[in-house]
């Protein structure tokens, strides 16, 4: 057994689940909207990085100036089209609408594609590894994980130092308000949806190049990114790629001890963290768990 | 838009909570640079009225004209590059945003001409210093001036203002109607709902009572008593 060695694998496998849990989270932070179809969202980034890249025969890596802009797309359609007529009618509404177009989409993949397991092309970066002492580093993985790293930064850098951020915020803080004092809501949640379809598409590709997926691997995905989410605390990114890293590390190192329990103690944890702090080991601001407030009577 | 005609109309203005219906054709002009002071007991329609206006409401029935234009289906951030702005009932700050944050949210619609926030400051000078603080560690009389601040922030013609003294110490009280006296010497427009009526009286030029979601009077402040507001106030002498 190898601990350190287990550790760093851990902390890298944790940044991919962060990956995948920042749209989550700011979709939540922000529209308060739980995206069940998140998951499966990500998967289809996978298999449209299968489709483009076998169309171009590059590696996916390539194709991603293509692919991301599209996901983005298609975020914001979906929140145009979909999640924002859904929101008017309740919270209830999104949430069914969401996991009906989860079945909708596991079902639609295995019609176009089967329910074969797939893998991406990842060129030479997919097997190959540096080593330091004792413990070996998959380029891939390592790749993977600074890539959650710049996204989430990035997105933290535009939340706090830009207009749009600044607009975000206050959504996030009280909706009625920052409508009343001028922000244009709807493209603010359009561009977020926006971005989180396209980091739930980057972190498709990593799943899809480390690994491989089919059409049902997005439920998986997704319990895993909700769970990096509540972990870290709702509404903070910094929270959520900690809440990714405490996943991966139990995960990597229970798996080290008997690998039969390594998913167990993930959602182990998980439970445990509920119990003994509710909102998150880094709740960014009381409000994301208020209820909104209704128009006010006078 | 004529010049002589006033600057914000509202006629027939029917407005609903669900079933509960909270405005009954309540109609009411203001010239520009007037200062109208809307007044009435809890629940009269006082807020509805104000929220109506700034869009944050629709209006089942009725018109809202701003300058001649019909705004009646004008979404907020529209009524508000067109210079409507609102001060809404306790405050409504973002707690986790800055002061400085607060007010830059607020000019997000602004048109041309908003208020750089040099200017902001030297008319608030008690927030200047705690720009960089975030809203919610504010003392009330703080948060109101920053709530003002962020409304001013898109530069308005109209300023709506729903009970900037609640909750605060006559002294606050008193800075804060300072600067609505160099607003309104600047010529901005100002609605103002306040629950001292001796201190709407002072700071108006026309009076609104309304009642029970109705307007019970409506005149300039040289024509009527105290009296008689009062009568209007609680609905007495109605027939």
């Amino acid at each position: 057994m190898n601990w350190v060695n287990a550790v760093i694998q851990g902390i890298l496998l944790g940044g991919q689940y962060a990956l995948i849990a920042c749209g989550l989270s700011l979709a939540f932070g922000v529209m308060r909207i739980v995206n069940l179809a998140h998951g499966d969202l990500a998967i289809c980034g996978a298999y449209l990085g299968l489709v483009l890249s076998s169309a171009l025969g590059v590696p996916v890596w390539v194709t991603l100036p293509l692919l991301l802009p599209a996901a983005f797309a298609a975020g914001m359609a979906l929140q145009v089209l979909l999640l924002g007529r859904a929101l008017r009618h309740g919270v209830l509404a999104p949430v069914l609408v969401t996991f009906g177009l989860s079945a909708m989409i596991e079902n639609l993949l295995q019609v176009a594609a089967t329910s074969d397991p797939r893998g991406l092309n990842g060129g030479a970066l997919t097997l190959a590894s540096f080593t330091v002492g004792s413990v070996t580093v998959s380029w891939l993985f390592l790749a993977a994980f600074l890539t959650a790293c710049a996204v989430l930064s990035g997105l933290q850098l535009a939340l706090s130092r830009t207009s749009w951020g600044r607009q975000v915020r206050a959504i996030a803080d009280d909706l009625d308000t920052a409508r009343l004092v001028g922000v244009n809501v709807a493209p603010v949640f359009a561009t977020v949806a926006g971005i989180a379809v396209a980091t739930a598409a980057l972190a498709g590709v990593f799943i899809g190049t480390i690994g491989t997926f089919d059409p049902l691997a997005g439920t998986n995905t997704l319990i895993f990114a909700f769970e990096a989410v509540v972990i870290g605390g709702i509404g903070s990114l910094a929270g959520t790629l900690i809440g990714g890293i405490a996943l991966g590390v139990t995960q990597v190192v229970v798996g080290e001890i008997n690998q039969a329990y390594a998913v167990l103690a993930v959602h182990l944890l998980f439970l445990a963290v509920l119990v003994v702090r509710p909102g998150g080991l880094f709740a960014a601001h009381q409000a994301a768990h208020e209820p909104r407030r209704q128009g006010a009577l006078g | 838009m004529t010049p002589d005609g006033p600057l914000l109309e509202i006629a027939g203005l029917d407005v609903f909570y669900g079933d509960f219906q909270a405005l009954f054709g309540v109609s009411m002009s203001v010239a520009r640079g007037c200062v109208t002071a809307l007044v009435g007991a809890n629940g009269a329609g006082k807020t509805t009225l104000l929220r109506t206006i700034a869009g944050a409401q629709a209006a089942e029935r009725g018109v809202v004209r701003y300058g001649g234009t019909d705004i009646t289906a004008a979404p907020p951030h529209r009524r508000i590059s067109r210079g409507i702005a609102l001060v809404p009932e306790g405050r409504k700050l973002f707690p986790s945003l800055t002061v400085e944050e607060n007010i830059q949210v607020g000019a997000v619609a602004a048109a041309s001409g908003a208020w750089p926030l040099e200017r902001i400051y030297d008319a608030f000078p008690m927030i200047a210093t705690r720009r960089k603080q975030r809203a919610a560690t504010l003392s009330g009389g703080e948060q109101q001036a920053v709530a003002i601040a962020r409304a001013l922030a898109a530069a308005p013609s109209v300023l709506l203002l729903d009970e900037i003294s609640l909750g605060l110490a006559p002294r606050v009280v008193e800075e804060l109607y300072q600067v609505l006296h160099g607003l309104r010497a600047a010529g901005t427009t100002l609605v103002i709902v306040e629950q001292d009526l001796s201190r709407a009286m002072d700071a108006s030029d026309q009076l609104v009572c309304l009642l029970e979601g109705r307007v019970a009077l409506a005149a300039a402040v040289t024509e009527v008593t105290r009296d008689l507001v009062i009568a209007a106030y609680f609905g007495q002498g109605r027939s």
